[in-house]
């Protein structure tokens, strides 16, 4: 069976219309399982489609079904057993293979002109054609390559410290500009010479990892939503190459999905885009400050914080991603429940960059069965805190840190924060004095209102609640 | 809008143009689908752009039927391999965001 060109357009269409039913979906936790559902219709009905079109048959539909079968395997297994905490790194990894199927599909069109049907007058390559194909594999080898560098910074297999190589813009731009002259060269003479499109393709790879490596391990929130996006355009420009509806709207959203994540990343810590890009910045391990004066603080114990929340009316909790590195989600939610059982009116209040992707935080509490209607964002709730009796920061600093106001010669200085200084009292649970990522000593540490818990976030937490 | 224009514009538009015009009219729903996505769930969102940007399957199924009936092994096996890469991206990027989504629990009250 095999269908004609305009249903098969008519079901893309379809198969986009459920794609956009699928983001539209999660404005909102209840229609957000329905909205997956619609995206994984939607993809099954592009695929049907793309097999009864393309005609495929016998050899090729048992090779799509081997493909399918062990893909899908893999997929399924490492969806059921990734830990959250390690989303970031699983993303960035499926990024990667996003960049490399665009990279490995342009070639096959590439090799199999007619059948793509992108072969002009005279038996050459359109050069239209020639253009998307070149922009889809160069994006997509750049996703793919500068995916694995984020993917090994996230995963620990490489120092999350910024790479600096000598003159790495220039080399940037020189490898940019010579994939440009390379297309420029393939669009004049019609594609008649493969190794040009492997030239350009080794190019990217080439450019994806010196552009990614100079970032430093704290950015790569906004580069693991940049490759997200980055992905879509690749998708978009194959999808124009194929003349394909489904894939030049998935592309377009899954583009602008990225690009608006990165500057929400970007504005959560008021780096500009361009900033992030040019590297350097942020390596996990910030440079000592060396000349830090020892000033007084007030020591608490687990008893001190269980009686302070225990006899508290509103506690507002400050989860960081230190909360997850010591795997202190489950105890806190324990805490939560056992003072709310007490009359305490416990939230949860999430700054955009508390974990190490956007909205992180929000699935490691969800995974500790925190109640979503129990935590807020930034701009909900930081008028609460002057109402708050206690501010309970586990895991976080940087992003409670007045000297983003206060100091305008802070580098973070401008970077939205968590008013937590506005809060009667202030509990943090901190494993040591030691500044953030950012490198800056924190006056909140010393005000008269704070308590510092000194100890490693799960075993605190757990004191306080036997103390309870 | 656009559309209808280009449609009334009748005649003879080139497919390039056709295209062009849906892609920038799928940015603006994309723009505003996605700023209304609750920041709660932008990584669920990122696992299922993710796994609907794997749409990119359709070219490797092309490559596939391209190459088997005729074309050069090169695409049936790039081919190949692109369902297979795309194949791990949809069941692993739609399964990780059910298993997310199923996770975000109301208030017992």
């Amino acid at each position: 069976m095999t269908l004609s060109a305009d249903l098969a357009a008519v079901l893309y269409t379809v198969s986009a219309i459920l794609f956009i039913l699928a983001l539209r979906g999660l404005s909102s936790p209840e229609t957000s399982r329905r909205g997956n559902l619609y995206g994984m219709v939607g993809i099954g009905v592009a695929i049907v489609t793309t097999i009864l079109v393309a005609g495929l048959g016998g050899q090729g539909l048992l090779l799509v079904g081997a493909g399918l079968a062990v893909g899908g395997g893999v997929g399924a297994v490492i969806a059921r057993k990734i830990p959250m905490t390690d989303m970031p790194q699983l993303v960035a990894a499926f990024h990667s293979l996003v960049g490399l199927a665009a990279v490995l599909v342009a070639l096959a069109a590439f090799f199999s002109p007619e059948s793509f049907g992108i072969v002009g007058d005279g038996g050459l390559m359109k050069p239209g054609s020639l253009l998307e194909l070149s922009l889809g594999a160069g994006i997509g080898a750049i996703t793919f390559t500068g995916s694995l560098i984020a993917f090994a910074k996230l995963n620990g297999n490489m120092s999350g410290a910024p790479i600096l190589l000598p003159a790495r813009h220039l080399i940037n731009i020189a490898l940019a500009a010579a994939f440009f002259f390379l297309v420029g060269m393939m669009m004049s003479t019609g594609g008649a010479d493969p190794w040009m499109m492997w030239a350009l393709i080794g190019l990217t790879l080439i450019l994806g990892f010196t552009l990614i490596i100079p970032i430093g391990g704290a950015d790569m929130p906004v580069v693991v939503s940049m490759l997200n996006s980055y992905s879509g355009w690749a998708a978009a420009a194959l999808g124009f190459t194929l003349g394909n509806l489904a894939l030049i709207i998935v592309g377009a959203l899954v583009g602008s999905s990225g690009a608006i994540l990165s500057y929400i990343m970007c504005k959560g810590m008021n780096r500009s885009f361009v900033s992030v890009i040019l590297g350097g910045f942020g390596g996990d391990a910030a440079a000592a400050v060396g000349d830090r004066e020892e000033r007084p603080i007030k020591r608490g114990s687990a008893e001190d914080a269980a009686f302070i929340m225990k006899n508290a009316s509103k506690v507002i909790i400050v989860p960081g991603y230190g909360l997850a590195v010591a795997q202190a989600q489950h105890a806190t939610r324990e805490m939560a429940d056992t003072l709310k059982e007490a009359g305490v009116d416990v939230a949860y209040a999430i700054h955009p960059v508390a974990g190490r992707m956007p909205g992180h935080m929000n699935v490691l509490l969800a995974e500790a069965n925190v109640p979503y209607d129990e935590v807020f964002e930034l701009e909900d709730i930081n008028s609460e805190f002057s109402n708050a009796d206690v501010a309970f920061v586990i895991g976080a600093n940087d992003v409670t840190n007045p000297a983003a106001k206060t100091d305008p010669q802070s580098p973070i200085a401008g970077m939205p924060i968590l008013d937590v200084d506005k809060a009667a009292t202030v509990l943090f649970v901190k494993r040591s004095l030691s500044p953030g990522y950012a490198g800056i000593d924190n006056d909140l540490f010393y005000e008269d209102k704070t308590m510092m818990l000194l100890s490693e976030a799960k075993k605190m937490v757990e004191e306080i609640i036997k103390a309870l | 809008m656009t559309l209808a224009i280009i449609l009334a514009g009748g005649a003879a538009v080139s497919p390039l143009v056709f295209q062009l015009a849906i892609f920038v009219l799928a940015i603006f729903v994309g723009y505003y689908v996605v700023w209304s996505v609750t920041p709660a769930l932008h990584t669920p969102l990122m696992a299922v752009t993710n796994a609907i940007s794997s749409v990119i399957i359709v070219g490797a199924l092309i490559a596939v039927a391209a190459g088997t009936k005729g074309g050069s092994p090169i695409s049936t096996w790039t081919g190949v391999i692109a369902v297979a890469l795309c194949a791990v991206n949809i069941f692993g990027g739609f399964l990780v965001t059910q298993r997310m989504l199923a996770m975000y629990k109301k208030k017992e009250r």
